[in-house]
């Protein structure tokens, strides 16, 4: 059984947020970039499958070089090889198509996502690759079981979840707790420096967005304390300042 | 212009939701039809006249009452089409944004999730998307004449703008293929405000101290009608059930008002709760980092204050 994972390269959760070149580039001054974290839940359940099954996996980032750390970071969590198609992930369908146009290539029988990057929140990526290669994707999936030919999944939905039977191949996009995150060792950080990363060129495609700029939520204003003994006094603020109860 | 809103229901009641998403069509301006798939009450697909929907179309085949993400999809494809339509919009969630995804793959349509305003057609057509999991905003041009929009909660709000609608039938060609995924049964909390619809969230932290706890928080969201959510430890503790977690690892809850009691205000949690309207936060901690992002703030301690603002919240009903 062959395994992908889609990897994406973002800012560490507890980063601030900042741009440059007038608000059309991502700051990243003294930002660091980690693996994203329901990447991070994908790959930890690949690698379990890799140790039950004997499956082989491959993870995938679609990014310039400067992603290579994080590649190797996944290698040395357990992967067999990377590969790196090399363009900036401009937008959601353009990630998604260079995707599914390398995994045509191969033939993988199951392809593991986060349910969304924490740098763009498509949550869209799974189900474009899903729609272009003709197979079914689920998300948010946070349990998965692979018996031959067959995965056993749990998808969360609003309030609860649902049990789905589907056959291989098909794409999810997980969160926990599918996997616990997996830390590498010291002999997965030394083994992962000559296990093969594999740069592709993508391919030219146009998703019909265009990004103008960012923007920045306005500042918070100063919170408003109220005393411990004056509990309705919250209430009051709430239903003639606040105007909601 | 006609423009198509796929409406998502739960125990045959219309989602707010997706009431707010018939509203952000009509705002756009066009003719909108909403469509429906499965069981729904007569009367609740009627009410979608009052948010803007000139028309109803209800593909009421039994095989729809499970929400397959690809049979939806391919449903939703010949809707648009039946209707001339160029446009999708529906709501953010765990059915719409991957159904919004493989809508627009499969008719080439420019693809936008997480819309948090009406678009700005001054010049092209530009919609706000919310990034970096609420810390940030992208303002991003759909060019293509065919759009797939997918809003986040409060993009507009609710308007009752019109009168009840026509009703019509829909019925749509269903590939055996779109059904390989099977849904073997569902596990879901009823009667519940559910967290990504409500208004209000009470949402509790470690410094709950225990599942036993919950009681009071539950007392002071059925006061208010609200949801109750949790923080990450909380639902890793197993004192609260997954689909409760919020944060950035979680749920996104942009609710009219979040109260957060000891929750200490985690970045990572922030992240989750950051498009709230007003958020209250309790804690004994004077020096939490919750109270840097709160409206409204009370220290000391949870078992005391909880149930004095349940009993102000009822007095003052
Ligand atoms: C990649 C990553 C992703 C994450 N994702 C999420 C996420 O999605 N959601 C999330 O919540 N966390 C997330 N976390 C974890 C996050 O960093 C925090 O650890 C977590 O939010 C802390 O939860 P807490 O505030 O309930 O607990 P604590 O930090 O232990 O805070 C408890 C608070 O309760 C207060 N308290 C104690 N007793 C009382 C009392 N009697 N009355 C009133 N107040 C009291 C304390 O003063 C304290 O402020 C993530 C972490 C990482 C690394
Ligand atoms: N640049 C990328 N390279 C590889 N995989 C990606 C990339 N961007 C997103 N993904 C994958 O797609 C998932 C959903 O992303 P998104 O639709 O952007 O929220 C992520 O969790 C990743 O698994």
């Amino acid at each position: 059984m062959k395994i992908l994972v889609c990897i994406s390269h973002v800012p560490d959760t507890t980063s601030k947020i900042n741009f440059a070149d007038n608000n059309t580039k991502f700051d990243i001054n003294g930002v660091q970039f980690i693996i994203g974290p329901y990447d991070d839940y994908a790959l930890a359940r690949a690698i379990e499958l890799k140790e039950t099954t004997g499956a082989t996996v491959t993870v995938l980032n679609v990014g310039l070089s400067d992603t290579e750390p994080t590649l190797r970071k996944a290698l040395a969590i357990g992967a067999d090889d990377a590969v790196r198609i090399n363009a900036e992930p401009l937008d959601s369908y353009f990630v998604a198509f260079q995707i599914a146009d390398y995994s045509k290539s191969i033939g993988y029988d199951v392809i593991l996502m986060g349910r969304e990057s924490i740098d763009y929140n498509g949550g869209v990526v799974h189900s474009i690759v899903g729609e272009l290669l003709g197979i079914p994707s689920v998300s948010p999936v946070m349990k998965l079981d692979i018996d031959g030919n067959k995965a056993k999944l749990a998808r969360e939905i609003e309030g609860g979840k649902e049990f789905i039977e589907v056959n291989l191949p098909f794409v999810a996009g997980c969160q926990e707790p599918i996997a616990e995150w997996k830390i590498p060792n010291m002999r997965g950080i030394m083994s992962a420096r000559t296990k093969p990363l594999t740069v592709v060129e993508p391919k030219p495609v146009d998703s019909g967005v265009a990004l103008q700029r960012f923007e920045l939520p306005p500042p918070k204003g100063s919170v408003r304390m109220i005393k411990a003994d004056n509990v309705p006094e919250l209430v009051n603020l709430l239903k003639n300042e606040a105007k909601i109860l | 212009m006609v423009i198509l809103v796929f409406v998502e229901s739960a125990e045959g009641k219309i989602k707010n939701t997706s009431m707010e998403a018939v509203a952000y069509a009509h705002a756009m301006g066009g003719d909108v039809t909403a469509i429906a798939l499965g069981a729904v009450e007569k009367v609740e697909l009627e009410s979608l006249g009052k948010y803007g929907a000139k028309k109803v179309l209800h593909a009421a085949d039994e095989k729809l009452n499970q929400d397959i993400i690809q049979v939806y999809a391919a449903v939703l494809e010949q809707a648009l089409q039946a209707e001339g339509a160029d446009t999708l919009v529906l709501a953010n969630s765990s059915l719409g944004t991957p159904v919004a995804a493989r809508v627009a793959t499969k008719i080439g349509a420019s693809l936008a999730s997480n819309v948090v305003e009406l678009p700005d057609t001054s010049s092209g057509f530009v919609v706000k998307q919310s990034i970096y999991t609420g810390k940030a905003f992208a303002l991003v041009s759909l060019k293509n004449q065919k759009k797939v929009i997918a809003i986040r909660k409060n993009a507009v709000g609710i308007k009752d703008v019109g009168s009840p609608a026509q009703i019509t039938p829909f019925t749509a060609s269903l590939a055996d293929a779109d059904f390989a995924t099977k849904i073997i049964s569902t596990e879901k909390a009823t009667g519940e405000v559910l967290l990504p619809e409500a208004d209000i969230v009470v949402s509790g932290g470690r410094g709950m101290k225990g599942p036993e706890h919950w009681g009071i928080l539950e007392d002071l969201a059925k006061a208010l009608n609200a949801a109750t959510g949790c923080s990450k430890p909380v639902s890793d503790l197993g004192w609260r059930p997954h689909h409760e977690h919020v944060g950035q690892t979680g749920v996104k809850v942009a609710p009219q008002l979040y109260i957060a009691v000891g929750i200490s205000g985690a970045i990572q949690h922030l992240a989750g709760v950051n498009s709230s309207k007003y958020i209250v936060v309790i804690n004994k901690d004077p020096e939490a980092p919750f109270f840097k992002a709160a409206d409204y703030g009370i220290v000391g301690d949870a078992f005391e204050i909880i149930p004095k603002l349940t009993e102000a919240i009822k007095a003052a009903k």
